[in-house]
C-alpha cells in the first residue's frame, strides 16, 4: 500500500502540470502567431540566449547579486526596526501613521524618487528593491515582537536572562515564525522589484533584457526571459522552503502536537 | 527593554484593575507627532543643505507643488484612469477568483491535482508580463488590466480555496443530511465560512491591484498616476514628482481604510477574528 | 533566609485603588519547606512575583538572605504553573535546561554535570534530546523543575505549579519536591490552592486571608518527616491539620471576619 500511496502523490503532483505543458506544446508546435511562438522554440531559444550566450554573466548574474543585496538589507534593516518596534507601545504609537503612509507607496513609484537621490546605478536598484520588501519583514517583526509569551518573559527575567541574551534567546526565536513569514513574502517582492528596476533605468540585468528582446520584436527570446523568470520564481520559492524548514523545524512540531492535543 | 510586568491573572475578587489600553486620544496625538516630525525633517534637511535641494525639495514646496496639480484638469484624468484600472481588474479577477476558488475547494481532490499547478504559477512574478502586454496592447488600458487581473487572481484564489477548506466538516455533514444540494450548501455553510477570507483576500488584492496599476503606468506609459509621475520626473518638475508619489501613498491609505471598514462590517456577525492566511 | 515584611501592593488605575496585598509578613527559615494556601484570588500570584523580584511592592521589603530583593535576585529560581510556556519550544530539553546555567558563567563540563544532574533527580534522565511539546505535561513540569534545581538556587519558589496536571501526576510530582527537598537541602516557598497538598508537603502552612490580604494563621505541620500519599493521608493528624486549613480558608473567604496577623499556632 504504501507503494501504492507515494505513486498516487506523485501522480497527482505531476498530473495537471504535464498535461498543460503537453497541451502547451502541441498547440504550438504548428503556431504562426509571432505573439505566440512554439514551445519547442521558447526552449531552444532558452538554451541559446540564457544558458550558452553571454546573457548568464552579463544580465542574470548582476540581476542576482542586486537582489540579494537588496533582500539582505530589506531583511536586516526589517528586523531590526521590527524589534525597536515592537518592544515600545509608544514608538509604535509614534511612528504608525508614518509607517502606513510609506508602505502605501508602491516600490516602483519611488524608482524616480530614487533616481533623483542617487542617479540610476547599482545603488539606487539595491535601495529599489530593499524599500518595497522591507515592509513585510518589518510588520511581521513587529507582531512576532509584540506576541512574545508573558511566561517565557517572566522566566527569563528570574533566571537573569536580559539584554543581547534575551533578544536572541527569546524575542528573536519566538517571534522567528513570524518573520519567516515575512521574509518568505518579502522574496516574491524582491524579485518583482529586481525585474522592475531593471525595466526602467537600465543596462543590464534580466528584466532589461526581457525589454529589450520585446523592443526589438524578438518574441521567442522575450518568451525564454519570462520563462527564466518563472523558473527562478519557482527556485527561489523552494530554497526558501528549505530554508524555512531548517530554521523553524520546532515550531512545525509544535504546531503538530498541538493540534493533535 | 522595557518588559511589561503582567497583572496578576483576575480569579475572583483579584485586583480588577489591569493596564487600560491608551485612550485613543493619545494614540492619535503620538501618530499626528510622528507625522510632523516628518514633515520637519523634510522641510529642513533640504534647507541645510544636508541634501541638494534640486533632488530633495522641502516639504513646503512639494505641499505647493501637490495643491497647484490639483488644479491641473489632466492630474484628474490621470486618476480617474489608474481608478478605473484598478476597479475593473480587481472586479475581474475577484469574481474569476471566488468562482474558480470555489469550484477547487468544494471538488474533492481537485485541490490535490491542482495545487502543484498553483504553486508553480503563484510565485511567477506578474511583472514578467509586462513585455507580453506591451505587444499584446501597447499602452492601452487593456496592459494594465492584463497585469492587475492575474495578479490579483492568485492572491484572492488563495484565500478563496483556504475558506473553503476551513469549512466545519460536521456543518457540511449535517447540511447534506438535511438534503441541501451543492448550491444550497454554498450558500449557507461555505460561503459563511469562506467569507473572512475572501474579504481578507479582498483588501491584500486591492493593495496588488493599486501596485500593479501605478507600476505598469510607470513603466509603459499607459495613461494613469504612473506616467504622470514618469513625466514629472523626466521633465525636471521635481517637486512636482514628489506630489505625486504623495498622492499615491495618500490613496493606497485611502484604500487600505476603505477596505478595513468593509471587512469590518461585511463580518461584524462573524465570531472569530479571522488572520491573513499565512501564505 | 527570606524575610518578607509588611508587604503591600496596591494598583492605581482610573480613579479606582485596589489593595491586593495589604500587610505580609513572615519568614521562611534556611531549608525549610514552607506552603502558603490562600482563597481564590487573593494574590498568591502577585505575592510570589513580588518575592521573585517580578515586581515590585508598594510598601514593605522582601529580602533574601538580607538583602533587599529589588528586581530578581541571583539566587531565586522560580516555577510557573504554566509549564507550557515557561519552557522555551525552540530548544531541547537539556538546552532548556542549560540555558540560565550559561549565563552564570560555569565551565561547559561543571554545566553538563548539573544539566545530568538534575534530569536524572527528576526521573528525566533519558528526555536530554526531545523538545518539550514532545512531552506529557508532567514532564514539562519536570524539565522546568529540573531547570530551577540545575541553577542551584538558595530559594526555590513554586507558583501553583501542578494546578495544571492530572491528579495522578500530581501526586508524583509531589513526592518528587520533596525528595528533591531532602536531597537537596533547598528552601522551598510552595504556593498553592490546594488545601490537602499543602499539608501533606509542608512543615509549615500560611494561609492567607481574601483580598486585601494579610497572613492569617502560621499553622506548624507536625507530620513525620517521611511521608507518602497513602499512609499519610490517611492519617488522623493529617485530617486533623487539613481541617483546620480548611476552616481557616472557609472564614478567610469571608470577607467581615477579622483576619489575625500571622501568630504561630499549633
Amino acid at each position: 500500500m504504501r507503494a501504492g500511496d507515494a505513486l498516487r502523490r506523485t501522480l497527482l503532483v505531476v498530473a495537471l502540470p504535464a498535461v498543460l505543458l503537453t497541451a502547451w506544446w502541441v498547440l504550438s508546435a504548428s503556431s504562426t502567431n509571432i505573439y505566440a511562438p512554439p514551445l519547442s522554440q521558447i526552449v531552444e531559444q532558452f538554451r541559446l540566449v540564457w544558458l550558452e550566450g553571454g546573457r548568464f554573466t552579463a544580465d542574470v548574474l548582476p540581476s542576482l547579486g542586486r537582489l540579494a543585496a537588496g533582500y539582505a538589507l530589506a531583511v536586516a534593516l526589517g528586523v531590526g526596526l521590527g524589534v525597536a518596534l515592537g518592544s515600545s507601545r509608544t514608538a509604535r504609537q509614534v511612528f504608525e501613521p508614518l509607517l502606513e503612509l510609506f508602505r502605501a507607496v508602491p516600490a516602483p513609484v519611488l524608482i524616480p524618487v530614487l533616481i533623483l537621490l542617487t542617479g540610476i546605478g547599482t545603488t539606487q536598484k539595491v535601495l529599489v528593491i530593499a524599500s518595497g520588501c522591507i515592509w513585510p519583514v518589518l510588520l511581521n517583526t513587529v507582531e512576532g515582537v509584540r506576541a512574545t509569551d508573558g511566561v517565557l518573559s517572566d522566566t527569563c527575567r528570574s533566571y537573569g536572562i536580559t539584554g543581547s541574551a534575551r533578544l536572541r534567546h527569546l524575542v528573536l526565536r519566538s517571534a522567528s515564525p513570524q518573520i519567516v513569514t515575512g521574509m518568505r513574502q518579502a522574496l516574491s517582492i524582491a524579485v518583482i522589484l529586481m525585474v522592475i528596476s531593471e525595466m526602467f533605468a537600465s543596462d543590464n540585468g534580466i528584466g532589461y533584457a526581457v525589454l529589450d528582446f520585446q523592443r526589438s520584436f524578438a518574441i521567442p527570446e522575450m518568451w525564454s526571459g519570462i520563462l527564466l523568470l518563472g523558473v527562478l520564481g519557482v527556485l527561489l520559492s523552494l530554497l526558501f522552503r528549505v530554508f524555512e524548514g531548517r530554521v523553524l523545524g520546532w515550531y512545525a512540531g509544535l504546531r503538530r502536537a498541538q493540534r493533535d492535543g | 527593554m522595557s518588559a511589561t510586568v503582567a497583572e496578576p491573572r483576575a480569579g475572583g475578587v483579584a485586583p480588577p484593575v489591569r493596564r487600560r489600553r491608551a485612550p485613543a486620544a493619545r494614540s492619535v496625538a503620538l501618530g499626528a507627532a510622528g507625522l510632523l516630525g516628518f514633515a520637519l525633517l523634510l522641510e529642513v534637511v533640504p534647507r541645510v543643505g544636508l541634501v541638494d535641494r534640486a533632488s530633495l525639495p522641502p516639504t513646503s514646496e512639494i505641499l505647493r507643488a501637490l495643491v497647484d496639480e490639483l488644479g491641473v484638469p489632466a492630474f484628474w484624468t490621470a486618476l480617474g484612469e489608474t481608478m478605473r484600472a484598478w476597479a475593473l481588474g480587481l472586479a475581474i479577477a475577484s469574481v474569476a477568483a471566488v468562482l474558480v476558488g470555489l469550484v477547487l475547494g468544494s471538488v474533492a481532490g481537485l485541490r490535490a491535482a491542482t495545487a502543484s499547478t498553483v504553486e508553480f504559477l503563484r510565485p511567477i512574478p506578474s511583472v514578467a508580463l509586462i513585455p507580453l502586454a506591451v505587444l499584446l496592447y501597447g499602452t492601452d488600458i487593456r496592459s494594465t488590466l492584463l497585469l492587475v487581473v492575474y495578479a490579483c487572481f492568485w492572491q484572492v484564489l488563495v484565500q478563496v480555496v483556504s475558506g473553503v477548506a476551513d469549512v466545519d466538516p460536521v456543518a457540511a455533514d449535517t447540511a447534506r443530511s438535511y438534503g441541501l444540494g451543492p448550491l444550497a450548501r454554498i450558500r449557507y455553510v461555505v460561503w459563511p465560512t469562506a467569507l473572512p477570507y475572501v474579504m481578507t483576500g479582498l483588501r491584500l488584492a486591492a493593495a496588488v491591484a493599486l501596485v500593479l496599476a501605478i507600476t505598469v503606468e510607470l513603466i509603459t506609459g499607459a495613461p494613469g498616476l504612473g506616467s504622470e509621475i514618469a513625466l514629472a520626473q523626466s521633465g525636471g518638475a521635481v517637486a512636482l514628482t514628489y506630489a505625486l508619489v504623495l498622492v499615491t501613498g495618500l490613496i493606497g491609505v485611502v484604500v487600505n481604510l476603505a477596505f478595513r471598514a468593509v471587512e469590518r462590517r461585511a463580518l461584524s456577525w462573524h465570531p472569530s477574528v479571522r488572520g491573513e492566511v499565512v501564505t | 533566609m527570606l524575610d518578607v515584611h509588611g508587604l503591600n501592593k496596591t494598583y492605581e488605575g482610573h480613579g479606582r485603588t485596589v489593595e491586593a496585598l495589604r500587610d505580609l509578613t513572615f519568614t521562611v527559615g534556611e531549608g525549610e519547606l514552607v506552603c502558603l494556601v490562600g482563597p481564590s484570588g487573593c494574590g498568591k500570584t502577585t505575592l510570589l512575583k513580588c518575592i521573585a523580584g517580578l515586581m515590585s511592592p508598594t510598601r514593605g521589603e522582601v529580602s533574601l538572605s538580607g538583602r533587599t530583593v529589588d528586581g530578581p535576585p541571583p539566587g531565586m529560581a522560580v516555577v510557573f504553573q504554566e509549564y507550557g510556556r515557561s519552557l522555551f519550544p525552540w530548544m531541547r530539553v537539556r538546552d532548556n535546561v542549560d540555558l540560565p546555567l550559561r549565563h552564570k558563567k560555569l565551565a561547559k563540563a561543571e554545566r553538563r554535570r548539573l544539566v545530568d544532574e538534575s534530569l536524572e533527580a527528576v526521573g528525566l534522565a533519558d528526555a536530554h534530546d526531545a523538545y518539550p511539546w514532545q512531552l506529557s505535561g508532567g514532564m514539562q513540569q519536570r524539565v522546568a523543575i529540573a531547570r530551577a534545581v540545575a541553577s542551584q538556587p538558595q530559594v526555590l519558589l513554586m507558583d501553583e505549579p501542578f494546578a495544571a496536571v492530572d491528579a495522578q501526576t500530581r501526586a508524583d510530582l509531589e513526592d518528587l519536591v520533596r525528595d528533591l527537598w531532602h536531597r537537596l537541602g533547598v528552601t522551598i516557598l510552595f504556593v498553592t490552592h490546594d488545601i490537602d497538598e499543602a499539608v501533606y508537603l509542608g512543615e509549615r502552612v500560611l494561609m492567607l486571608s481574601s483580598s486585601p490580604t494579610v497572613v492569617r494563621e502560621d499553622l506548624a505541620i507536625d507530620l513525620p518527616d517521611a511521608r507518602d500519599q497513602l499512609s499519610t493521608r490517611s492519617s488522623p493528624r493529617f485530617a486533623e491539620l487539613r481541617a483546620r486549613v480548611y476552616s481557616q480558608i472557609q472564614h478567610a473567604k469571608n470577607p467581615t471576619g477579622a483576619p489575625a496577623a500571622g501568630a504561630p499556632v499549633h
